[in-house]
């Protein structure tokens, strides 16, 4: 996934979700940042799983501890409990199962970070409602034939398959367009229509 | 000159150039196969200098056909050391920083104890009189190496092909000495094809009348043809189809059309049969037997109750694999399985793929991102092990 503006704001709310150090997992680890970031500002013992083999030799590279494998097929090998926190940073939607995905990252981790972007924001319900297109914006950059992400979500739809799994949702953050957070006190319709990520702190 | 390189590799194998630690019968090698190996003897090199801490050290394994010059010019075939790329002062294992110890297996031909070695009790070349000598019994010497040296932890292991088995048996029979490891290029077990290939090799060698049974160093004859034909069977499996292609194709050898005989016509043909009789003058034929079967008998996960994982169970060793795309000897899918097993172990792993279509020798190549990785492993683990850059 390609990391643009909005995305590096989600990374500094993950970071602010974990305490200093933490066992790691980042699921979809990319090109290292999230793991980077996690070990200047939070010491935490940090491990990666990425698909990409260019993104894996160059987390190595830069002294990372990164494997390369698939969140949809490699996750079973991770024992129970193995992490403090499983990070699942902008990747659900490109997953090819992303409930048995969801439902690992709570077997593996005590807790689990998933961000994603909502595609219930009002500009993806703009561009369908009134132009008939699929949305590309600049978060979304892929046209509909070539997009990695396979299964996107709204935020309502996220927490309903939280719910669908036990898990309890401990936080969660919408970020608008500016990658501003989005006041706590408003209801999950707002959330829903303006928050273009979201992030969820989530346990089991 | 062929001649002259074979007498010294015979002579290598009592009396080696390299520097020679004796262990006398008070000090014997636990064998796997139920023995002991007393008095025996292990032949190393070193560069580099250790640190008061004794905490700089590296440990390069070699491969089967490998040997303890690794960054210096071989005795016996006058070539650069046989990782020279990749170790030396200035390079991605700086000698430099680092104390680099290799040493010769036991089981080989250069300095360590092996078939080749005059037996005490007879005065006469071991032969097949030498037990079998396992991954594991290798290793336990170099345990020995290392208390001789005074290091309780190694800072790195690192080797190839069947130098990676040795790491891989180190990270799990003596994690506590030993910080980090990279197993490259290898496998937790031989597959049922690599036992099949090296079985061919073996069959090669004796089926050659001047092998005579194993003891033909005592009639002063070596088995040159079977070991040649088992070098060429065997290198075949150290590169790939494509890379074949690209160097060889179907190129005729120094002719314009074919002969219509068993000439070596096509180059492919004459390069394998050059690799064969260079490998028979620097390589000891019952060696070879013995650490082809080695690799055979090496099953880590069959070491610990049939699960790999618990052979790395509460490892606090970092670890760092790397397959290569093109390598059909040890496939990616070998090396993904141990991750899947450190994964499920808790252990700290990267694990890095690298696209190339040169076949298994590649790691002993000058590969970019191999070294990449490599380079980025080994900073981070000597940041984390406080080893000053």
């Amino acid at each position: 996934m390609s990391v643009n503006r909005a995305q590096r704001v989600d990374l500094e709310v993950v970071t602010d979700l974990i305490p200093a150090n933490s066992r790691v997992l980042d699921v979809g680890s990319g090109d290292g940042l999230l793991l980077e970031l996690l070990q200047e500002t939070k010491q935490v013992d940090g491990r990666g799983l990425e698909l990409s083999q260019r993104g894996v030799n160059e987390c190595v590279a830069r002294g990372l501890s990164v494997v390369q494998g698939d969140a949809d097929k490699d996750l079973e090998f991770y024992p129970d409990k193995g992490f403090d926190f499983v990070v699942l940073s902008q990747t659900l939607q490109a997953t090819r199962n992303p409930k048995l995905v969801l439902d690992e990252l709570l077997r593996i981790g005590n807790r689990a970070i998933v961000s994603f972007p909502n595609f219930g924001h009002w500009r993806v319900r703009f561009s369908l409602l009134v132009k008939g297109r699929m949305p590309v914006t600049k978060d979304l950059p892929y046209s509909w034939y070539d997009t990695p992400n396979i299964h996107f979500c709204t935020i309502r739809d996220f927490v309903n398959l939280c719910e669908e799994l036990g898990a309890t949702v401990e936080k969660a953050t919408a970020l608008d367009a500016n990658g501003q957070k989005i006041g706590l006190s408003m209801p999950w319709w707002f959330w829903n229509f303006f928050g273009q990520q979201a992030v969820f702190l989530l346990r089991r | 000159m062929a001649a002259q390189r074979a007498a010294r590799t015979n002579d290598e194998a009592d009396h080696p150039s390299s520097p020679v630690l004796q262990f006398g019968p008070d000090k014997p090698l636990k064998l796997d196969a139920g023995t002991f190996l007393a008095p025996f003897q292990i032949a190393y090199q070193t560069y580099g200098t250790l640190n008061d801490a004794r905490s700089n050290a590296i440990l390069v394994c070699h491969a089967l056909t490998g040997d303890q010059h690794v960054a210096n010019t071989n005795p016996v075939t006058g070539k650069p050391g046989w990782w020279e790329v990749l170790i030396g002062p200035g390079k991605i294992i700086d000698t430099n920083r680092f104390f680099v110890i290799c040493s010769n297996v036991v089981g080989g031909c250069l300095g360590s104890t092996g078939p080749a070695s005059t037996n005490p009790t007879t005065g006469k070349p071991y032969g097949l009189d030498l037990p079998i000598i396992t991954i594991r019994d290798m290793v336990r010497a170099q345990t020995m190496l290392i208390d001789h040296f005074g290091i309780e932890k190694l800072f790195c292991v690192l080797g190839g092909s069947m130098g990676g088995m040795q790491v891989l048996e180190w990270a799990a029979s003596h994690s506590e000495r030993v910080f980090c490891v990279l197993p490259i290029a290898t496998g937790a077990r031989h597959s049922s094809q690599n036992i099949a290939f090296h079985e061919v090799g073996r069959q090669a060698v004796m089926a050659d009348p001047e092998w005579h049974g194993g003891k033909y160093l005592d009639f002063g004859k070596r088995p040159e043809k079977g070991l040649a034909v088992a070098r060429m069977a065997a290198h075949i499996t150290y590169l790939s189809e494509a890379a074949l292609h690209r160097k060889f194709g179907r190129n005729l050898q120094d002719r314009e059309a074919l002969t219509f005989g068993f000439d070596a016509d096509f180059q492919i043909e004459s390069y394998l049969r050059h690799q064969g009789m260079t490998f028979v003058d620097r390589f000891d034929a019952n060696s070879y037997l013995y650490l082809t079967r080695a690799m055979d008998y090496f099953d880590l996960a069959a070491d610990h109750g049939g699960r790999l994982a618990d052979a790395f169970a509460g490892t606090k060793t970092r670890f760092c694999l790397v397959s290569f795309t093109s390598d059909w000897l040890f496939p990616t899918e070998e090396s993904r399985s141990i991750v899947h097993a450190l994964n499920a172990a808790g252990a700290s792993v990267s694990f890095v793929e690298i696209e190339t279509d040169r076949g298994h020798d590649a790691f002993l190549l000058d590969e970019p991102e191999l070294f990449a990785a490599i380079n980025g492993f080994i900073a981070s683990a000597a940041r984390a092990r406080g080893l000053s850059l």
